[in-house]
């Protein structure tokens, strides 16, 4: 029998790329300068999805993230690679949101979404590089967490066997779904997009998304219904408004500031031998080194 | 009650280093808040426990033994966390944000509904006001930590929720013994009451651990290479230097990434942070994340092609020139000089 996997994936900013212009005069993060991506970790996570669904028929892989409406870029990007569906969770509700009131909405969401077998989250997003997401959806849900996840072992009758890689070394564990499932960045990297994935889910698009174009779309939709790319709002899922964005976060930010090295004024060398020469001397003389 | 709550971690009978620099850091904040600094410790055959962690200043340890607590699980040690915390109710609590620590840390904040800020960099005290309510507060842990991929510094605070929880590195904080005859009161728990049978549904089949060969988180000197020394044959070069000086080997996340050496040496905001007498950077290129698990270093040699390296700033002496080249000349000298 098929399974039902949840995949929780974040769009981010590309912090690994970021460039002179990123940071704004008065020390802030100037958003739009970055490029936004698939959380790479989250790729990671929609690989160890796809490939329990091409072992084991008849199992589906959907794709939730939160975000704002462009973040249906990368439910896009997943169903290119081989997801069968997308949920963009929306709403203004959702703003300011630290990770307690962010699993608290995802959690609400899965509720609806209904019967799941297994969820699979990446370790950690690069914006925040918190990995606090994963486990604490799987506590609100009261099941339990497998992180450090390098590879789904197999899932058979119910029980799921999962390699973790950990600090200093590789643990073997074994559970019953429902659980949680983090990936690590050592897991095998996600397969490229698939070209018929890509004609099939070209124009899928989430209803903001469409009503932001000019064409219409209803009529494609409507012949196509997978083409819909499903958007939910805070009303369309049943939670506590007090547990959500800004008011459900009990991490305020107090302070936010740009890092400054002290710059020291340094001796400058060549590589020639009579300067490497002196240095040496120097290091033994002043006791750093001998 | 109210008081600072550290939880240790246990490897083979063994307070990690980690737990024992968190419990220098609350021993710090605790004297400043004017309250006691708490322990727990978690496991299987714990007898003597206290000898390794009182020493740190801790006033009360609270010990849960059983069999089945031998290794770290998620549920079990997460029920007893939970329930400890809900009987004292710490003001703060702290953990090592290692893969035990980032595991129990965010199950116990969403079972307490209270903040959880990973990784941090700095813990201090300090009052804030709200500026919409104005209401102020006192003595609120400021949680500083790297955020945005390390391109900015953020102060984190929880104003109303407690305990205030935060996790930290390995290395980050310093290690210090308080008074090797401090005196603290050991509370052992009935770890069966704390416990429920459906903790266990998660079973550890198999487990490889390998005791950490390098320590360069000690060492007074380290030679650390980057993506610019270009190979792993090439970082050869660098213990052939690290061996005569006496020194340890580290490496850039990038040289790690591209496998040229082990995880174990990462230096960064993402591995260890280390402040030796002697950082030699050869091939490092120097960006924020590498430079904040280094920049106190008391000195600092950039062995760099590019003469405007970004880690030259931060450089007491800046070498131009190739690693090829310079690293052999500087195994030559130092034998020469020291003859
Ligand atoms: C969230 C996050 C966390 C991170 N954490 C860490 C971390 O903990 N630690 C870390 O190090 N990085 C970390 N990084 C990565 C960091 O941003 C850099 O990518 C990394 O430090 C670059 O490593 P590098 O300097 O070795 O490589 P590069 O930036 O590629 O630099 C190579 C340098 O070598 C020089 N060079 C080339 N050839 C030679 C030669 N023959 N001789 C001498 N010099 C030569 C070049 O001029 C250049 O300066 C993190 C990134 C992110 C986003
Ligand atoms: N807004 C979000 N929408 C969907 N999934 C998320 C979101 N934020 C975090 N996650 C998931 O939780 C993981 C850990 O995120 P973080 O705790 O932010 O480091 C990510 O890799 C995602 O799988």
């Amino acid at each position: 029998m098929g399974l039902k996997i949840i995949v929780l994936a974040k769009q981010v900013p590309d912090t690994r790329n970021v460039g002179k212009d990123a940071m704004k005069a008065d020390g802030t993060v100037n958003r739009a300068a970055l490029p936004a991506i698939f959380n790479p970790e989250d790729l990671n996570a929609l690989e160890q999805a796809l490939r329990l669904k091409d072992q084991i028929p008849g199992t589906t892989v959907t794709l939730l993230t939160m975000g704002p409406v462009r973040a249906a870029e990368i439910l896009r990007e997943g169903l290119f690679r081989g997801a069968d569906d997308g949920i963009l969770l929306t709403d203004r509700a959702f703003a300011g949101s630290d990770t307690l009131a962010t699993s608290y909405a995802l959690a609400c969401a899965i509720r609806k979404i209904g019967k799941f077998d297994v969820i699979i989250a990446g370790r950690q997003a690069i914006d925040g590089d918190t990995a606090q997401v994963g486990p604490q959806v799987a506590e609100k849900l009261g099941i339990p967490q497998i992180t450090y996840a390098e590879d789904i072992i197999s899932i058979k009758d119910g029980v799921i066997r999962v390699k973790r890689r950990l600090e200093r070394g590789v643990e073997i564990v074994e559970g019953k779904l429902p659980l949680v499932v983090t990936v690590n960045g050592s897991a095998p990297a996600c397969r490229p997009r698939n070209a018929k994935l890509l004609m099939k889910y070209k124009h899928a698009t989430t209803l903001s998304e469409r009503a932001e174009k000019s064409e219409d779309y209803l009529s494609l939709i409507n012949e196509k219904p997978y083409l819909n790319i499903k958007e939910w709002s805070a009303n369309d899922i049943e939670c506590d408004r007090e547990q959500l964005g800004l008011n459900g976060s009990p991490t305020k930010v107090k302070k936010i500031e740009n890092i400054v090295f002290q710059v020291k004024e340094a001796k400058r060398l060549t590589d020639s031998d009579t300067d490497i020469n002196q240095l040496m001397k120097e290091l033994i003389e002043n006791h750093t080194i001998g | 009650m109210n008081n600072i709550i550290v939880f240790c971690e246990i490897e083979d009978g063994k307070v990690q280093d980690v737990s024992l620099e968190l419990l220098t850091k609350g021993r710090k904040l605790a004297n400043e808040l004017g309250c006691k600094l708490e322990a727990l410790a978690i496991g299987h055959k714990l007898d003597g426990i206290e000898k390794q962690i009182f020493p740190f200043g801790v006033d009360t340890l609270y010990v849960a033994e059983d069999p089945r607590l031998e290794h770290y699980l998620t549920l079990p040690y997460t029920s007893i966390t939970v329930k400890l915390f809900e009987e004292q109710k710490p003001q703060i609590a702290l953990m090592g944000a290692t893969t035990v620590g980032r595991d129990l840390g965010p199950r116990v904040s969403s079972a307490l509904h209270s903040g959880l800020t990973a990784d941090c960099t700095e813990l201090e005290i300090g009052p804030h006001t709200e500026t919409k309510t104005n209401k102020t507060y006192e003595n609120l842990l400021y949680q500083i930590r790297p955020a945005f991929g390390g391109n900015i510094i953020a102060t984190i605070i929880n104003p109303d929720c407690r305990p205030q929880m935060a996790t930290v590195r390995e290395g980050v904080m310093k290690k210090e013994i308080y008074d090797p005859n401090y005196k603290g009161q050991l509370v052992k728990l009935d770890a069966k009451k704390y416990l429920n049978d459906s903790d266990f549904v998660v079973r550890i089949i198999e487990r490889q651990m390998e005791k950490s060969k390098v320590n360069i988180k000690n060492a007074s000197i380290i030679v650390a290479g980057g993506y610019g020394v270009g190979s792993k044959e090439n970082f050869q070069l660098l213990y052939e230097l690290a061996e005569v000086l006496g020194a340890e080997v580290g490496a850039s996340r990038a040289a790690v990434d591209a496998g040229y050496a082990e995880h174990d040496r990462q230096i960064g905001q993402t591995g260890v942070t280390v402040r030796p007498k002697l950082y030699i950077a050869c091939g490092i290129s120097g960006q924020i994340q590498h430079i904040a698990g280094m920049q106190e270093s008391s000195m600092i040699i950039s062995i760099n092609s590019d003469p405007y390296a970004p880690i030259n700033k931060i450089a007491d002496y800046v070498i131009t020139g190739n690693i090829e080249d310079v690293i052999p000349k500087m195994i030559k000298y130092y034998k020469q000089n020291t003859k």
